[in-house]
This record gives structure tokens, C-alpha cells and sequence, in this order.
């Protein structure tokens, strides 16, 4: 009976809204979910184009996906050590 | 021209070994010349599924590895003549196929055969990856519940990576008194969320025990609405353009009904 008016003053919330809800969370980590061998190409990558403009410390580099709750970054921290100025040079 | 299609789902229980019974025994119905290939080494249900248990003498696996011809291993349905399993060893385990092996087979099963349906082991390891490997289609089958989904995702992004480019999707045991009270995920959430195109929406329905139980697939049953989603998957499977069904749903005189026939 309780749950009869609850449903008509929609009070409780229906599970299968809560199951969508949270798949879609669940989902954007899992496919967000890269190979060690990927995450290290990409970080070569990045460091190939970065080294035309400045020198970087390849060794004190970090490279990861952060998940929030809702979202998945990729977060990057690139010690630089010196700028380039012979841009047009590479 | 044969097509060879692979029933896969990541997630165990979803009905992949119901779905690959059904099936083959429905386009078989239609006069097509059929072969299910059990792949689930070690853990074969197929045989089980069409009443087919007590007539196996070779398998898979005796067949891979050259012990015998494929035909001597295929064992004919008793009742639709164009339909063959080809079951799979209860006593090897998954490493005992590998890709190659499958794929060699499945190139000879093709000059005779309309339709190879290769039924897939849950998971993703070896056994999935042989399983796969000789497929043109995938039909991925899951159900309106979060982990058969998350699942079924997972699968399609291997299929993906195996260059699976071809995948349909089957939504099985849905619940229509939960959906419509909100209770269960809906086909729009699941269209949302896997994006892929949809071949069949199929109900839970006791009759797809109680079939089971007599090893009668319930695609030959008039009064089973799995049964008749089934049918439709088989009409859409042969290129025929099929609404989806609306599901009898529990309105007050099914209810009714039920109070009476207790």
C-alpha cells in the first residue's frame, strides 16, 4: 500500500533507470580500459611531437587515464628542462 | 552461398546454447540444409537441447584432429532431416581446437551446408577466440540486466579487435511486466548503450524450460511467444523484413486467468 502511493507521488526511483545509470558509468572506464603496449606507444608519441619544441625529462615523465566518476581524462605530467627556440628547425 | 554465424555473449546463462538450438532447428524448418558446431569443449549442452544425446559416437575434437571425416561425426536431427550437430568432446577442454583447425573445418562445412551456427563458450579466452574465428556473422545475445550487458559489450569490443565487423544483436528473457513498470532495462537503454543493430527480442518464457526439458527446441511450439520471437529471427536471418512483437503483457485477465487455472 505504502509502496502504491509512493509510486503515484513518484517517490521511489525505478531500478531500471538506476541500472542504466550506472551501466553508463561502468562502461565509459571499462572501454577507457588500454593495453600497457598502447599506453606506450601513445607516450613515445607524445613525446616525439613534444621534443620539437622543448627538451622534456623523459625519465620523470608520467602518463595515465584518471577516472571520475562520470568521465576519463588522460593526464599528463611532462617535466620540461630547457625551451627550444630553433622551431622552424625539425 | 553458406553463412556461417558465431553465437557468443561473454556472460554464461544468457541463452546462447537455447539460441543456437532454435535456430538451427528453425531454418531448418525451412527446408535449409544446416550444421550447429558445439564449441563449448567440456562443457557440451547442445546434444542435450535437441534430444540428440544418446547419439553421438565421434566429435569435434576426434574430427580436428584427423581421427575422422566431419561426417562421420555429424549426428542428423530425428525429426528435421536438413538439420546436423556437430558436437563437441565432453571430456577435452578448450585448448584441444585451435582457430586454424576451425576455420579449416568450417571452409569444408561450407560446400554443403546453407547455414554453420557455431555455438561459443562463455568468456573470452581460447575457447572464444576459436570460436570466432571462422565467423562472417556474430549474433551476440544478451539480457536486460547490467552485467549481461556490461558483458556483451565487452565481447563486441573483442569481436572488434578480431575484425569482426559484422555483429547482431539478440536480446533475450526479457521481462515485458518489469520493463513497462520500469523495473528493467528497456530496449531504448540497450539500443543506447551497445549500439547495434538489433536481429531479436525474445521474452522469458517457461516454455523455453519445459521444451528443454523434452529436448524440443520451442520454436516448433504455435503457443510459446519465444518461440515465435525465434521465428522471427529465422525470417530475418533469411533476409525478410519482420516487425519486432509486441509481448503479451500481464493485464488484469492474464491475471485473472491465472487465479482461475489455479
Amino acid at each position: 500500500m505504502l509502496d502504491a502511493l509512493m509510486k503515484i507521488f513518484g517517490k521511489k526511483e525505478q531500478s531500471g533507470k538506476i541500472a542504466r545509470d550506472r551501466l553508463k558509468v561502468v562502461l565509459i572506464h571499462d572501454r577507457a580500459n588500454i593495453s600497457p603496449e598502447v599506453m606506450d606507444n601513445l607516450k613515445n608519441d607524445i613525446i616525439k611531437v613534444i621534443s620539437n619544441y622543448m627538451e622534456i625529462n623523459q625519465t620523470d615523465m608520467e602518463i595515465s587515464l584518471a577516472n571520475d566518476d562520470d568521465s576519463v581524462a588522460l593526464v599528463a605530467n611532462i617535466p620540461v628542462a630547457r625551451m627550444k627556440h630553433d622551431k622552424g628547425n625539425h | 552461398m553458406s553463412e556461417i554465424y558465431v553465437i557468443t555473449s561473454g556472460k554464461g546463462g544468457v541463452g546462447k546454447t537455447t539460441t543456437t538450438a532454435n535456430l538451427g532447428v528453425g531454418l531448418a524448418m525451412r527446408g535449409k540444409k544446416v550444421v550447429l558446431v558445439d564449441t563449448d569443449t567440456g562443457l557440451r549442452n547442445l546434444d542435450l537441447l535437441l534430444g540428440l544425446e544418446n547419439r553421438i559416437m565421434y566429435d569435434l575434437i576426434d574430427v580436428t584432429e584427423g581421427r575422422v571425416p566431419y561426417k562421420k561425426a555429424l549426428v542428423r536431427h530425428k525429426k528435421y532431416d536438413s538439420l546436423f550437430l556437430l558436437p563437441t568432446s565432453q571430456v577435452k577442454d578448450k585448448m584441444a581446437v585451435n582457430p586454424e583447425q576451425l576455420i579449416t573445418l568450417c571452409n569444408e562445412l561450407r560446400k554443403e551446408f546453407d547455414y554453420i551456427l557455431i555455438d561459443c563458450p562463455a568468456g573470452i579466452e581460447q575457447g572464444f577466440k576459436t570460436a570466432i574465428a571462422a565467423a562472417d556473422t556474430a549474433l551476440v545475445v544478451t539480457m536486460p540486466e547490467i552485467s549481461a550487458v556490461r558483458d556483451a559489450d565487452k565481447i563486441i569490443g573483442e569481436l572488434g579487435r578480431a575484425d569482426k565487423e559484422n555483429i547482431k544483436l539478440i536480446v533475450n528473457r526479457i521481462r515485458p511486466q518489469m520493463v513497462e513498470n520500469g523495473d528493467m532495462l528497456d530496449m531504448e537503454d540497450i539500443d543506447d548503450i551497445l549500439s547495434l543493430e538489433c536481429i531479436g527480442q525474445v521474452p522469458d518464457d517457461i516454455k523455453v524450460v519445459t521444451s528443454t526439458n523434452k529436448g524440443e527446441p520451442c520454436i516448433t511450439m504455435d503457443d510459446s511467444q519465444a518461440g515465435t520471437a525465434y521465428r522471427n529471427i529465422v525470417g530475418r536471418m533469411c533476409g525478410e523484413d519482420i516487425p519486432f512483437m509486441t509481448f503479451e503483457k500481464e493485464g488484469f485477465w492474464t491475471r485473472l486467468k491465472h487465479v482461475f487455472r489455479k
